[in-house]
This record gives C-alpha cells, sequence and structure tokens, in this order.
C-alpha cells in the first residue's frame, strides 16, 4: 500500500454486500480501509438501545465480525439523532401529507453520504464505500456520473439524490458484479455473512409494522375516515391513511363488481379515493425538489429519459420539462399506472442516472 | 503499527506475575473451593490466603470480605442490599457517579425509594455540609464514589462518611478507580461497604471485591450455596480471587512511586497539550485528583472524531467511561461539573498506566496537536467562534 494511500470508511450494514465491499477494498491494497457501522435508532415498540450502548445490535455486531475478520479497524458511530431528523421524520411527515416516503433514497443521501461521510472524514477517512448495487464512472465531460449496475439488484433508484460532491467521495465496489459472486467474495474471505438472507424491512422498523412507528410518532394520523369512489359514492370505511398507497387493491374490504384500487389518498379531509385500473392511469405527472447528477448542472430546456417511478418499476419514455425552479413535470409517451405521491421518479439516458425528484400532489384531477 | 495504550481507566492489561499465579488454579488445582476432597481443601486455602491479602491490604478483617464478579455487582450488592435490609425508603448518591450505582439507584427509585442526587461544584466535589442537609430520619444509605472515572477527583470520603455516621445511615464508596492508585483503608475513610474491581489494577476481568463492616445492615443478593459466609451465592472463581490478590499486593507495593511518576508523566503530557494548542481546559480538580488521570476539553472539537482520530495513529484514549463512549450523548460527570454541552463534547480522558514511558508522551505531543488543528478548520463551531 502506497504510504500516501486514501483512506476508505465501508459503510457496513452487518449484510453480505457492504462485507463484499470491504473485503474487495481490501484485495486491491490501494487504500487504507476502515469499517463503520451507523449505531441508529431500535425499531419502534421495541427496547431503545440508547440505554445500553454497549449492547450493539446484531447486525453491528456482524459488520464488527467480518472487520475484524479482515483485519480492518472498525466504529459503530452514533447516527440516531441525524437519522431521527433526516429519515424518521420526513417518513413521519410523508404519510402525514397523504404521501408514500422513499426513505432509502433520504437516508444515502442525508445520512450515508451526509452526516457519515462528514464523520469519517473527521478521524481521516477520504471516501465512503457502500455495497450497493450502482456504478459510479468518469463523466465525459468531467465530474462523475451514476450508471445503473448491470444485474438486476440495481439500487440506483436509492441513489439519484447524491451531488457530485458526494458522489466524488463515494466507492461502490460491488456494483458491477452479480449477487452469486457477491456472495462468492464473502464466501471467499470467510466471512460469515455469505449466506445471510437480503433483508427486505426497512432498518429502522425491523419487523414492527410502520404503522405502529406512525402511531407512536402521530397517533392522531391514524384515525378512519370513508373510502370514496371516484364517483363520489362512499363505499366504506378505512382504518388510518397510512395503511393506504396510491396503485394498492388488496385490503380495501370492499365488494365491488369491478377489482378496485387506491387512487388517491387525501388527508385534506381524510378520505382514501378508490377507482378502477383505469383511473390510475396518469400522463403527465409533476415533480419536486430535483436533483441533477450530470456534471454539467440542471438541464435549461427540455430533455428525453426512461423515468422509473417506483423501485420495480422498467422506466418508460418520458420528456422531462424543468421549470427552473427546482421542480418540473414528466410527460411520459404512454400512460403509466399508479405513479404514488412521496415515490421518487428517477431520470435516465442509457444506463446513466441524469436525476430524479419527488412525486408530488396532483394539481388538477382527472 | 506502534500501539500507546492510554486508556487505564478503562481497563488494564493483567501484569504476568498475576498470570502466573492464576495458571494452576485453572488446570492442576482445579477444585471447587466447596469441596471435601484434597483438591478442593487446595483451592480453599487459595481463597483464603486471597482474601488475608485483600483484606490487609484495606485494613479490614478477612471475614469483611465479599469476592464478587466485579465492580458492578459490588455496587448493585451495596446498594440494593441495604436497601432491601433497612428501616427507611431514602437513598443519597452524587451525580458524578458510575452508571453501576446511579442506575442502581434510579431502579430503586422506580421500587418507591427516594433517591437524592446531591450536586457537585465546578472541581466535581461533593460538599459535606450538602450531604448533612440531606440526610433525615428515613435515610439507609449514602453511595459516593472515592475518586471519578472520567475526570479523577478525589471525594472527601472521610468527610462524607462521618457526617453520614451521625445520623446512622450506611456508607458505601465506589473504590474502583481508586484502588492500587491511593492508599484505600476502610478505617481511615470510616466506610461500611467499599466496591474494588481487579482489572482496574492489572488483575483479569469479572472479579471483584465488596469490603462489609461487620454489623452493617445488608441482604444478600445472590442466593443460593453457602458461600462467601452466605452473602453471595456461587462457585468461587478461584484464579480470579487469587490473580486479584496478588495484582492488589504488587499495585500497593508499587504505589508510591509508582504515583509519583505517572504524576510527572501526566503533567508533562498535560502541559505539552495546553502549551501547544489554544483553548485546552482542564476537567477536575486541579490537585485533588488521580495521579494517572486527565481530562481535557479541547475547544470546537468533537471527542469522538479526536478519539478516532487518534486511533488511527495508534494511541488508545477515551471520551468519557467505556460504558458510555459509542454515544452521542454528553457526559453527565462533565455535565454536573457544569461544562457547557459543547464543550463536554470535546473532552477526552487520557488515563496513563504501568507501561507508558515519556517517550509514549513525546510521540501523543507529536501526533496529537495537529490532529486538533485540523479538526478545528473543519468546525463550524470555530468559524462560528472566529467570525
Amino acid at each position: 500500500m502506497p504510504a500516501t494511500a486514501k483512506t476508505v470508511a465501508v459503510a457496513m450494514s452487518g449484510g453480505v454486500d457492504s462485507a463484499a465491499a470491504a473485503a474487495l477494498l481490501v484485495e486491491r491494497g490501494e487504500f487504507e480501509v476502515v469499517g463503520v457501522s451507523m449505531h441508529l435508532p431500535s425499531p419502534a415498540g421495541q427496547a431503545d438501545r440508547s440505554s445500553t450502548p454497549c449492547c450493539s445490535p446484531t447486525t453491528i455486531g456482524d459488520a464488527r465480525r467480518v472487520a475484524d475478520l479482515l483485519g480492518i479497524r472498525f466504529y459503530a458511530l452514533d447516527q440516531r439523532e441525524a437519522f431521527r431528523r433526516a429519515v424518521i421524520a420526513d417518513f413521519v411527515e410523508s404519510y402525514a401529507g397523504g404521501r408514500t416516503p422513499n426513505p432509502c433514497a433520504r437516508c444515502n443521501e442525508r445520512v450515508k453520504f451526509g452526516t457519515l461521510l462528514h464523520r469519517v472524514r473527521t478521524f481521516g477517512a477520504d471516501m465512503i464505500a457502500t455495497g450497493h448495487y450502482v456504478r459510479k464512472a468518469r463523466g465525459e465531460r468531467g465530474g462523475w456520473t451514476l450508471r445503473t449496475a448491470p444485474s438486476d439488484d440495481d439500487q440506483s433508484y436509492f441513489l439519484y439524490g447524491l451531488s457530485q460532491e458526494q458522489l466524488a467521495a463515494a466507492l461502490f465496489p460491488v456494483g458491477g458484479m452479480e449477487k452469486s459472486k457477491v456472495r462468492a467474495v464473502a464466501r471467499r474471505h470467510d466471512l460469515p455473512v455469505h449466506d445471510k438472507p437480503g433483508s427486505q424491512d426497512l432498518c429502522f422498523l425491523g419487523e414492527t409494522p410502520y404503522t405502529e412507528l406512525l402511531r407512536e410518532q402521530h397517533p392522531d394520523m391514524l384515525r378512519p375516515g370513508p373510502i370514496v369512489h371516484v364517483t363520489g359514492a362512499v363505499l366504506g370505511e378505512h382504518s388510518g391513511l397510512p395503511a393506504y398507497t396510491v396503485g394498492q387493491r388488496r385490503g380495501l374490504g370492499i365488494a365491488h363488481p369491478e377489482p378496485l384500487y387506491v387512487v388517491e389518498v387525501r388527508p385534506e379531509d381524510n378520505t382514501v379515493v378508490v377507482g378502477e385500473r383505469r383511473h390510475l392511469r396518469r400522463e403527465t405527472i409533476t415533480v419536486g425538489k430535483l436533483n441533477w447528477i450530470m456534471p454539467d448542472g440542471p438541464p435549461s430546456a427540455p430533455l428525453r429519459a426512461s423515468v422509473k417511478i417506483r423501485y420495480n418499476h422498467p422506466g418508460a419514455p418520458a420528456a422531462i420539462l424543468p421549470d427552473g425552479n427546482g421542480g418540473g413535470r414528466v410527460v411520459f409517451d404512454e400512460a403509466q399506472e399508479a405513479p404514488c405521491p412521496g415515490q421518487s421518479a428517477v431520470f435516465y439516458d442509457d444506463g446513466v442516472v441524469l436525476g430524479g425528484g419527488t412525486i408530488e400532489e396532483e394539481q388538477s384531477r382527472p | 503499527m506502534r500501539t500507546v495504550y492510554m486508556d487505564h481507566s478503562a481497563t488494564t492489561p493483567v501484569r504476568p506475575e498475576v498470570v502466573e499465579a492464576m495458571l494452576p488454579y485453572f488446570t492442576e488445582q482445579f477444585g471447587n473451593a466447596s469441596s471435601v476432597h484434597h483438591l478442593g481443601q487446595r483451592a480453599r486455602a487459595a481463597v483464603d490466603e486471597a482474601r488475608d491479602i485483600v483484606a490487609a491490604h484495606l485494613n479490614a478483617r478477612p471475614e469483611e470480605i465479599v469476592f464478587t464478579s466485579g465492580g458492578t455487582e459490588s455496587d448493585n450488592h451495596a446498594i440494593r442490599g441495604v436497601a432491601a435490609a433497612g428501616r427507611g425508603r431514602h437513598v443519597i448518591t452524587s451525580a458524578v457517579e458510575h452508571h453501576a450505582v446511579l442506575n442502581t439507584c434510579k431502579a430503586l427509585e422506580k421500587e418507591g425509594f427516594e433517591v437524592t442526587v446531591l450536586p457537585v461544584d465546578e472541581n466535581g466535589l461533593v460538599d459535606p455540609q450538602e450531604l448533612r442537609g440531606a440526610l433525615r430520619p428515613g435515610t439507609v444509605l449514602v453511595s459516593i464514589m472515592m475518586a471519578n472515572n472520567e475526570v479523577g477527583t478525589i471525594q472527601p470520603i472521610r468527610e462524607l462518611a462521618e457526617v453520614t455516621a451521625e445520623s446512622g445511615a450506611v456508607f458505601h464508596t465506589d473504590a474502583v478507580q481508586a484502588a492500587g492508585k491511593m492508599p484505600v483503608d476502610v478505617e481511615e475513610l470510616g466506610v461500611d461497604l467499599l466496591s474494588l474491581s481487579a482489572h482496574k489494577f492489572y488483575g483479569p476481568k469479572g472479579v471483584g471485591v465488596l469490603y462489609i463492616r461487620a454489623g452493617t445492615r445488608i441482604r444478600p443478593m445472590q442466593v443460593g450455596g453457602h458461600h462467601e459466609h452466605g452473602r453471595r451465592a456461587g462457585t468461587e472463581n478461584v484464579p480470579g480471587i487469587v490473580g486479584m490478590a496478588r495484582a492488589l499486593e504488587l499495585a500497593c507495593a508499587e504505589m508510591d512511586e509508582e504515583a509519583q511518576r505517572l504524576k510527572r508523566l501526566r503533567e508533562h503530557l498535560q502541559k505539552g497539550l495546553t502549551g501547544r494548542l489554544e483553548d485546552v481546559q482542564l476537567n477536575g480538580h486541579p490537585e485533588q485528583r488521580l495521579p494517572h488521570l486527565l481530562n481535557l476539553t479541547f475547544a470546537y472539537v468533537e471527542g469522538e472524531s479526536m478519539l478516532l482520530s487518534l486511533d488511527a495513529v495508534g494511541v488508545c484514549v477515551s471520551t468519557g467511561s467505556a460504558c458510555t463512549s459509542g454515544t452521542l450523548e454528553p457526559s453527565h460527570v462533565l455535565t454536573a461539573m457544569g461544562v457547557r454541552p459543547e464543550l463536554a463534547h470535546g473532552s477526552l480522558r487520557f488515563s496513563l498506566g504501568r507501561m507508558n514511558t515519556e517517550d509514549d508522551v513525546e510521540y501523543v505531543l507529536e501526533k496529537f496537536p495537529p490532529i486538533v488543528r485540523r479538526l478545528r478548520e473543519m468546525s463550524p463551531t470555530t468559524r462560528e467562534a472566529s467570525a
């Protein structure tokens, strides 16, 4: 390792991807590698770990074991306050506003590549590596570009919010690999997490239903109210708005000749609006809080892109019309089903992430 | 990479002489001290001898020594044991205690006891007059530590114990940080209960002492067999107990000389850092403090950032006590001493020990000031302060 080697802090979650990322960096030998884990708030309704900081959650324990096996320094850093402020508050506020949040994107831009990056810089780390499935490449006209992963596990949907500066400090060692290869890396190093199943849960919830967290933070959010058909007919009662997401079909508890879907969640009058599948289709969406990753900054003219409106959406061709004010409209070539306020709209050009924003409530209804 | 360990208040390495004394009791002399046969008798003899040694060094009687699993158990036993046996429902402690004491008192509070937490002055001292004012007929116990684990301030235990004795309440002191660094004489101090932990004085982890003055009203907390004269059930940790006695013996024999040496090293470190850096403040009593401990606040920087930067060059220190490190909450000790939270965040504890040399201090003086300067350049509070 060169004496002037850069120091890279690997954000280790205790899972296989970040463990393999750390192992790959150690193998490369170009960097001084340090492992870090974020000490996050305990899931709602579970004993608060803050009173017993000596007993780390098992995921931090797994990360520490991996770091030990790889022979790198390891620190668990308290990010509870930052996470509460940046992610959980936004999560709760989104549901209170009838939106469905994208907390992972928020965590990446505000916490992992925000407060955590700042913290590791204070002890001499230059960059943060994560186990995300995305790639980073030099831009043709300087700067950096964020590219999708070649595998099905692509996570660019959660990283579109990074700035050029954040991207410059990011490393994604497993980003170009298949998951099976990543597991093989972990196995090669005898890391105990090589066969750990991937987690589908939000890290701050664990197995606690998110409605529990909302009940705790904002009890009056879970009031029952009417379920109304787009035609205005009252069809039933809902159990509280946060349990409903635009596009949802199951769990409505209403007998109807045609399948019904949630079309709108309306906090103003605590109402869930339902309709038939055709009512979900939108040609145009408005987006706010736009972030542009392109090195040459926000575009001044409309541009064409493939737009993903949820994590498992394949992307659809559209024109993006920035309003010059941090927001804009996305006009799809063909109407898309169930764009959901609060979720992200992420713009791609041939595998390059141009940027994205948050889908907003519609101004006018069909 | 060179390792410079300056975190002896968190724990110490076991001395080779201590390891040697312990080893036979893991293997050939593995007997249970309660067994009747010859192996049991040998183990019993070893435990008895250790008890005599510990008692002699505390100026106590052997039957007043109860072996425990360490400082936390001793503190719990002292506080809960007296509370369970006492005739009142009021307990007094101080705001700068170790969590083993503070949280045990908090637990009692939930069970219906009243707890008075005495304040400390800016040097971390408890005022005996303040204690006098807090004592009342229902007070069963006063628990005040001998020397503070974060800042090193030494309490006027003798006076505090005297004031307590007048009221008839039981006096406990957590002497975990003091033992081996300064004389601990239970007669001189006039205490009824006193906690020790072996791993703070180069003994093994997982073993400690609760001194119980003969005649003290206290209930056993761990019930089972008739071990430790029925005061603490459980098979004796024979190697641990033997190691602790040997470690205490060695620490006491070398104490005067070693305390002087550590004090010189500490003064060198303190002068070196305050001379090289601006806005450095000493926390704790300027004189009445443990010889090996130095707690400094470096304004405008986070303790954690300094700690991790020092770790990168092989220097091990801590931001407070080992049990609260890893959180960003400011130290309750510094807060109780009136240190502002933003300054409390920038504090660092250096605790020196046997292995440290002048050379180690020089190494820290070479490596550490540039770290603080770099962090201050990065710190938003520096910019605000100079703006």
